[in-house]
């Protein structure tokens, strides 16, 4: 079912929720691998709500249908000389996937690139969201301004629901401008510790760096660390400069300012290409990132193999394991996702990172209370 | 203003409770005595007040336990209270409620600068959290006018803001996780040290839940390292319209200052008064601030200074040295006091699109004449949050009420071009009525229903944030 607006759509899930047929929410599809295995009656598609509603520059602000292309709200921002300050991943790579990203996976998936340390994730630039709830109610909270604190905070609990308590119809960001020049400090050689510590150091500074990333294996085989600065041209020379001064005693630096390699040295970390043609699973980690170095360790203490990928300054721990690897009993504080993986593993695993009883009791009667029926990617969060 | 009849039983059984009470925390932590349950009939909207049965100051996260479990069990609402600096009533107790109070519970419980987070208990004052890691550069950005005096309990109830949020975000941006106790006692832990949720994001609805979630009594906050400086430049204009051109000029090159502030004339006339801060007589007045080293400053404010001059500013002055950068903002900051020198007023706090300022300004200005009341406007232009001051007095007899109805047609113009009620005080009691301006019947109700999942019994600061009539068979049951 395609419907082409808002008030379709929330008729057709009316209509499943009378009869408990279940559906299985679709953009572009690309991301339809993340979660738990859904079964699903029918496939409900968003694509044909589309279109770019109000686009105000001045304001910094965009309002769209959640099934609009992502490319198109790129390259309208991009026309203004602004863009998405989070950055979001293309899923394709990593999970073997085709078609276009609409705008709506990037928020019901709260999906965030290396920029989130500095900018915020997907969920902290969402300003508003109209979504049909379980029994096609329409539903708006939130808006298009920046400074909104009337009433409860959903927008916050759409980002990242995965479809499961409403499908989104339409959605606002705040946008922030584009800058002039990027500069990447690299520095060669460095062990998975002296990494994050450096990484550390660099966010740490007055320098206002927006990605801090680290590569075990880089693109030659050696190690790599990169430190991200962005803004006006003599700005990011400036600071680079500072930054290679304060990472001096940390090894080998150099600077690459060349826009085409900073931006594909980016789209490499945020889309995890190097385990793009690996078998394995694929593990996405958010832990406290001095605690990443540790879990790796206690992993291959374990006997296990592990290659790994270190983003948000180590913040974000992409991992690979061998097939049907559980990293959990190795992670520390935080969150683990099983993002590729296949359904056999993803029926045995935990998908999602499981919760103290009180937190999975309040996040079940949520889910019951906007999907009565659970025919919104029924199973999907477990 | 309506709130609920009070529930009798409750206030028959006080002594009862309040020996509960001395059974589980010290007994200067119990306030029952009417003399002193009165300092906390009111918070910052002192237009409303009604002292509570019971005040508590519990002095751990197991006593705030241990007092939820005995209101659990004896039915008695309960509304919590971090500083009481709510300007929306968000801690306005009723005869039957026993207040929630943080206010012993300020501990800083770690600081890691390695991995930007400090952990506080939240009866902390915000300043005091940039105070406690000041000597390692370090600031927590969320920047309240009120941080001197405000808790983190309440920012993060109402999910506070401040004038450099267009840079830093507000509070639900800087709050990676809590120590959260559940009406009934139970208690537990979201988010940490760690970014972004594991599973629904629980942890952004309870920021801006205005207490009725939980209460919260620590908090892991992210810390910032400090630029290496920050410096203003002062722009006077002939119209607002022009001011607010200017506004989208600077956004639109491409310049992201941590803070636009705006005033008008009758503003800007009654701060220099004040405090001699030494601004032009203009009808609008920006100040624009940038950060970064002296070179980048110079840069941002040299772009910003072009723009500036396309729209024939009447006045024009950068900032060369802290003391004349103090001077700047001298006036603004005082801004609120030097109206509360002239006058009573009531501060509303809608959020409009940016663009749409010189029309709603326009407005307010019509209503100002109609109403027979004088506003002054200040507000952060960055981000669309007003802040316009409607002078009162409150020893003549039916001013106060003008004043509200003045205040809410303010606020339902600002939702009419497409913004909101609040950008960062809350609804509190203050602007519970209007909701229904804001959002529709099923809108609520699907904020009801996140109460309902967290709060089955509605005993958590009840009669705020919607409307009663909305809300009263929950509460009743």
């Amino acid at each position: 079912m395609n419907p082409s607006n808002e008030t379709e759509l929330a008729g057709v899930v009316k209509a499943a929720a009378s009869k408990g047929r279940r559906l299985r929410i679709r953009g572009g599809g690309t991301r339809s691998r993340l979660g738990r295995p859904v079964e699903a009656d029918e496939i409900l598609s968003t694509t044909g709500l589309t279109g770019i509603s109000l686009y105000e520059p001045g304001a910094l602000t965009i309002v769209a249908a959640a099934g609009t292309p992502l490319a198109e709200i790129k390259a309208t921002l991009n026309a203004e000389g602004q863009r998405l300050p989070f950055e979001p991943m293309d899923h394709r790579g990593l999970l073997g996937s085709e078609g276009e990203p609409t705008i709506g996976s990037v928020v019901a998936c709260n999906i965030s690139g290396p920029r989130r340390i500095q900018a915020g994730a997907c969920r902290d630039s969402l300003i508003g969201v109209r979504f049909v709830d379980g029994q096609g109610t329409v539903l708006k909270n939130g808006g298009r301004v920046m400074k909104n604190v009337t009433g409860y905070d959903l927008v916050k609990l759409m980002a990242g629901s995965y479809g499961t308590l409403g499908v989104l119809t339409e959605v606002a960001f705040k946008v922030l401008p584009k800058p002039e020049a990027c500069g990447v400090v690299l520095i060669q050689g460095l062990d998975d510790r002296a990494a994050v510590k450096a990484m550390s150091a660099a966010v740490g500074s007055p320098y206002d760096v927006t990605g801090a990333a680290h590569l075990p294996v880089g693109v030659d085989g050696d190690p790599v660390t990169m430190i991200r600065v962005e803004g006006f041209e003599a700005s990011v020379t400036y600071r680079g400069g500072k930054l290679r001064d304060l990472l001096a005693s940390y090894g080998d630096i150099s600077i690459e300012s060349d826009p085409a390699k900073t931006e594909a040295g980016w789209a490499h970390v945020r889309d995890v290409a190097p385990f793009h043609d690996r078998e394995g699973d694929v593990w996405r980690v958010s832990v406290k990132p001095s605690d990443g170095p540790d879990l790796i360790g206690a992993m291959r203490d374990a006997g296990q193999s592990a290659d790994v990928i270190y983003d948000w300054s180590g913040g974000l721990i992409w991992v690979l394991t061998p097939e049907g690897t559980d990293i959990r009993p190795h992670c520390p504080a935080g969150h683990a996702t099983l993002i590729r993986a296949s359904e056999e593993t993803k029926n045995r695993l935990p998908v999602f990172q499981p919760q103290v009883e009180v937190l999975e009791r309040i996040s079940r009667d949520l889910r019951e209370k906007f999907d009565p029926k659970n025919i919104l990617n029924p199973g999907l969060m477990g | 203003m309506e709130m609920p009849v009070p529930n009798q039983d409750i206030i028959t059984k006080k002594q009862h409770l309040v020996r509960r009470f001395q059974a589980v925390l010290p007994d200067e932590a119990v306030i029952h005595e009417i003399a002193e349950t009165l300092a906390y009939e009111c918070d910052a909207l002192t237009a409303y007040r009604c002292p509570p049965l019971v005040a508590v100051l519990p002095g751990t996260t197991e006593e705030v336990s241990a007092v939820l479990k005995i209101c659990h069990e004896e039915g008695v609402p309960v509304v919590p209270r971090g500083a009481g600096t709510s300007l929306a009533g968000g801690s306005l107790p009723t005869a039957d409620s026993v207040i929630l109070g943080v206010s012993r519970m300020s501990d800083v419980l770690e600081t890691d600068y390695e991995n930007r987070f400090i952990r506080v208990q939240t009866g902390r004052t915000n300043l005091s959290v940039t105070g406690a890691v000041e000597e390692h550069s370090f600031f927590y950005a969320p920047d309240p006018s009120s941080q001197l005096a405000c808790a983190i309990a309440g920012n993060i109830a109402m999910n506070s803001g401040g004038a450099h949020c267009l840079k830093y975000g507000v509070t639900t941006n800087n709050l990676l996780g809590v120590t959260m106790v559940m009406m009934d006692g139970e208690i537990v832990e979201i988010g940490g040290a760690h970014l972004d949720a594991g599973g629904l994001d629980l942890l952004g609805v309870i920021c801006g839940s205005e207490g009725q979630l939980g209460i919260v009594t620590e908090a892991t906050l992210r810390i910032l390292r400090k630029p290496e400086a920050a410096r203003p430049i002062l722009m006077g204009f002939d119209s607002n319209e022009v001011a607010g051109a200017c506004v989208s000029d600077i956004i639109k090159a491409g310049i992201l200052p941590v803070a636009i502030e705006f005033m008008d004339r009758p503003c800007i006339r009654a701060t220099d008064d004040f405090c001699g801060a030494g601004y032009p007589d203009v009808e609008a007045l920006l100040i624009v601030e940038v950060e970064g080293s002296d070179q980048e400053i110079a840069d941002q404010l040299g772009r910003i200074t072009e723009i500036a001059e396309k729209h024939n500013p009447a006045e024009l002055r950068v900032s060369k040295s802290d003391e004349e950068s103090a001077k700047i903002w001298a006036g603004r900051k005082a801004a609120f006091g030097a109206m509360g020198k002239i006058n009573d007023y009531m501060c509303l706090d809608g959020t409009i699109p940016v663009n749409e300022l010189p029309y709603v300004l326009r407005r307010i200005g019509e209503l100002s004449k109609q109403y027979g009341l004088d506003v002054a406007n200040v507000f952060h232009a960055g981000d669309g949050n007003m802040h316009p001051l409607i002078l009162f007095d409150a020893n003549k007899p039916g001013d106060l009420e003008t004043c509200e109805e003045m205040g809410a047609e303010i606020l339902k113009v600002c939702v009419e071009v497409g913004g909101c009620l609040t950008g960062e005080h809350g609804v509190g009691v203050e602007k519970r009525d209007l909701m229904l301006h804001q959002y529709n019947a099923d809108d609520l109700e699907a904020q009801l229903k996140i109460k309902d999942a967290f709060d089955p019994a509605w005993l958590l600061n009840p009669a705020k944030v919607f409307p009663l009539k909305i809300s009263e068979s929950r509460r009743a049951a």
